[in-house]
């Protein structure tokens, strides 16, 4: 039983199970709620294969989350409707922008590569808040026509919140998965390298460089996949996606998780959702709060709330 | 000609707010190898402890004077019961730390002040508008422009010729080596912070009569600081001055030639130094 219990794989199937029953029993908007949380934890992962596997504090991401949501808006508004093209082209312009963000970026470290990459997140933000012809400015693209899918000759429509979940669901386990995959892939086990010693790595031949901007290019893909969700959840892309401010979500809830277990920042998310929902019964002040939440779970928990009780539990060290 | 000079007024008066800033952010960040986040809502809290000092007392000299000392005993008690227990860990705590510093500081001004507008006239002698190559110009950023250089020198003087700050530059260079010869580091921490502390929050109560106050003021500047700290060189006096006067011109030219995209200007900035240069302009040391 223990051993079952203790299989890597055990917890994140009754993760996936509970998720996917989870509409049958909690109400519609806590099904929103569940989808924001989903698509952020998307997000926080995959800025998790930097911080947590690769040892790079990007403080830009949001260029990519937002650039996947405009993307998606503007296919959407040019009447473009197939739901798989619009997934596609999403990632592969983040793609194609984190790969030249991370070109220049990537021969930085710590600080330095945290605040280059926030440079480039505020010069797309700064892109996207002025270019008033094609991004709408400040006020930002609104969706009216979401994509539909057919399946078996029915025509499925995503107006529906539990039917945008399921979407939601479906994409996002899809996307963990091959992150799971490349993180527990021999190029995975490189990037962990880089992040314990990148010069050991360059002197058993290596090319530092170049993986370290492949990271960073998986990583925006998959960010950009998660704006292009969150562009349909919302229907809506702003620039505020882009701005540090928003960078700083996927910093929170990975560290608020745990940077040293794959599924922390999904838990990260979660918590933070969750406490953001009780928070604003009470107080406008959400802000406030998650300050004061943070600071203990910065002092307290060096691995997370997730990643210190889960070794806590099994007694086991970090990796 | 007078658009040009105009310009250069601007520029400077702006970069001068963004020195004070920046200068106390590099130099906790010399010292106590910590990027603080924070920095930009003490700057904020700053301006609103002089409005507050100055409904009391009726004195925006009062209010300058007092206000920043105020937000001292704040920044002391955000290294005293915070900042000292991540000395050391890694820059993604220090960072969300401080960003969590921020969010509390920014929120409490809102629960205190509210969230609206505030206003702070200059003192009256320096509240008119004086003629500059036949243009009329507002007197307060000609203050501006000298008092920078002012407190800059001042600083200047301090870490030069005075044995405090002496040994704060020994601290920032190496801490292990100036606790081995009986420096109690700790302490030069505490007063390093003090001082960034209060450095910000001048700034803040001097930008107050030039800009209106709200909670998310702090917010503009800390990303501007942050570069101008990158730029200058991380850790560097010259280097915050230099950069400063260079954002504040840029900036300010920047309304001129790039209209729209003049708000890109920093980002750009920031990008081009960090390729061309990854340690900034200026080596560190205060």
């Amino acid at each position: 039983m223990m051993k079952l219990l203790r299989h890597k794989l055990f917890g994140p199937t009754v993760l996936a199970v509970l998720l996917f029953f989870a509409p049958l029993i909690i109400s519609t908007y806590s099904v929103m709620i569940l989808s924001e949380i989903l698509i952020m934890g998307l997000m926080a992962i995959s800025f998790n294969l930097l911080l947590g596997y690769t040892g790079l504090l990007s403080f830009g991401q949001g260029a990519f989350f937002g650039l996947g949501a405009y993307c998606a808006a503007l296919m959407l508004q040019a009447g473009y409707q197939n739901l798989f093209l619009i997934l596609l082209v999403g990632m592969l312009a983040s793609l194609l922008a984190s790969l030249v963000v991370g070109f220049f970026s990537v021969r930085l470290d710590e600080i330095f590569f945290a605040m280059i990459t926030l440079g480039f997140g505020m010069l797309f933000f700064s892109i996207a808040h002025n270019w008033l012809d094609v991004t709408g400015g400040s006020d930002g693209l609104p969706v009216f026509v979401l994509p539909s899918l057919s399946l078996l000759g029915n025509e499925i429509t995503f107006y529906e919140p539990t039917r945008m979940y399921y979407l939601v669901f479906g994409i996002v386990l899809l996307g963990l998965v091959l992150l799971w995959l490349i993180v527990h892939s021999p190029f995975g086990l490189i990037l962990k390298a880089m992040r314990e010693n990148k010069q050991r790595v360059s002197f058993v031949g290596g090319n530092v460089r170049l993986l370290r901007i492949v990271a960073f290019a998986i990583s925006g893909a998959f960010t950009g996949l998660a704006g292009v969700l969150f562009c349909l959840f919302n229907s809506m892309a702003t620039p505020e996606f882009m701005h540090w401010s928003f960078s700083a979500k996927p910093v929170i809830m990975s560290i608020i998780g745990g940077t040293g277990v794959f599924l922390g920042p999904l838990f990260g998310a979660g918590i933070f959702f969750v406490l953001e929902q009780i928070i604003i019964q009470y107080t406008e002040n959400w802000m406030l709060f998650l300050g004061i939440v943070l600071v203990p779970i910065v002092l307290f928990f060096p691995q997370g709330v997730f990643g210190t009780l889960r070794n806590k539990i099994f007694k086991q060290g970090v990796k | 000609m007078e658009i040009l000079l105009l310009n250069i007024l601007n520029g400077l008066s702006w970069g001068m707010l963004l020195f004070l800033i920046a200068v106390g952010l590099t130099t906790v960040f010399g010292v106590l190898g910590v990027l603080n986040f924070a920095h930009g809502s003490l700057f904020m809290l700053g301006a609103y402890l002089c409005m507050q000092t100055m409904q009391l007392f009726d004195s925006f000299w009062l209010g300058l004077l007092i206000g920043p000392l105020c937000a001292v005993f704040v920044g002391l008690l955000i290294e005293k019961f915070l900042l000292k227990r991540v000395y050391g860990r890694d820059v993604s705590f220090q960072l969300l730390l401080t960003f969590a510093v921020l969010l509390i500081l920014d929120d409490a001004v809102r629960v205190i002040w509210g969230s609206g507008y505030h206003v702070v006239e200059p003192p009256a002698i320096l509240n008119g508008i004086i003629s500059v190559a036949g243009q009329d110009y507002p007197v307060y950023r000609l203050f501006l422009v000298l008092i920078g250089p002012l407190i800059g020198g001042l600083l200047w003087a301090f870490f030069h010729y005075t044995k405090w700050g002496k040994i704060i530059r020994a601290a920032s260079f190496d801490n292990i080596m100036a606790e081995g010869v009986g420096i109690n580091v700790p302490l030069i921490y505490t007063s390093v912070f003090a001082l960034g502390t209060w450095l910000a929050a001048l700034g803040g109560a001097l930008a107050a009569p030039q800009q209106s106050l709200i909670p998310s003021m702090g917010e503009k500047i800390i990303i501007e600081s942050f570069i101008v700290v990158v730029v200058g060189g991380m850790g560097s006096f010259p280097g915050a001055f230099v950069g400063a006067l260079m954002l504040g011109l840029l900036e300010s030219f920047g309304t001129v030639f790039a209209g729209r995209m003049q708000m890109a200007i920093p980002y750009i900035l920031l990008a081009v130094i960090l390729l061309v240069k990854p340690t900034g302009l200026f080596r560190k040391g205060v």
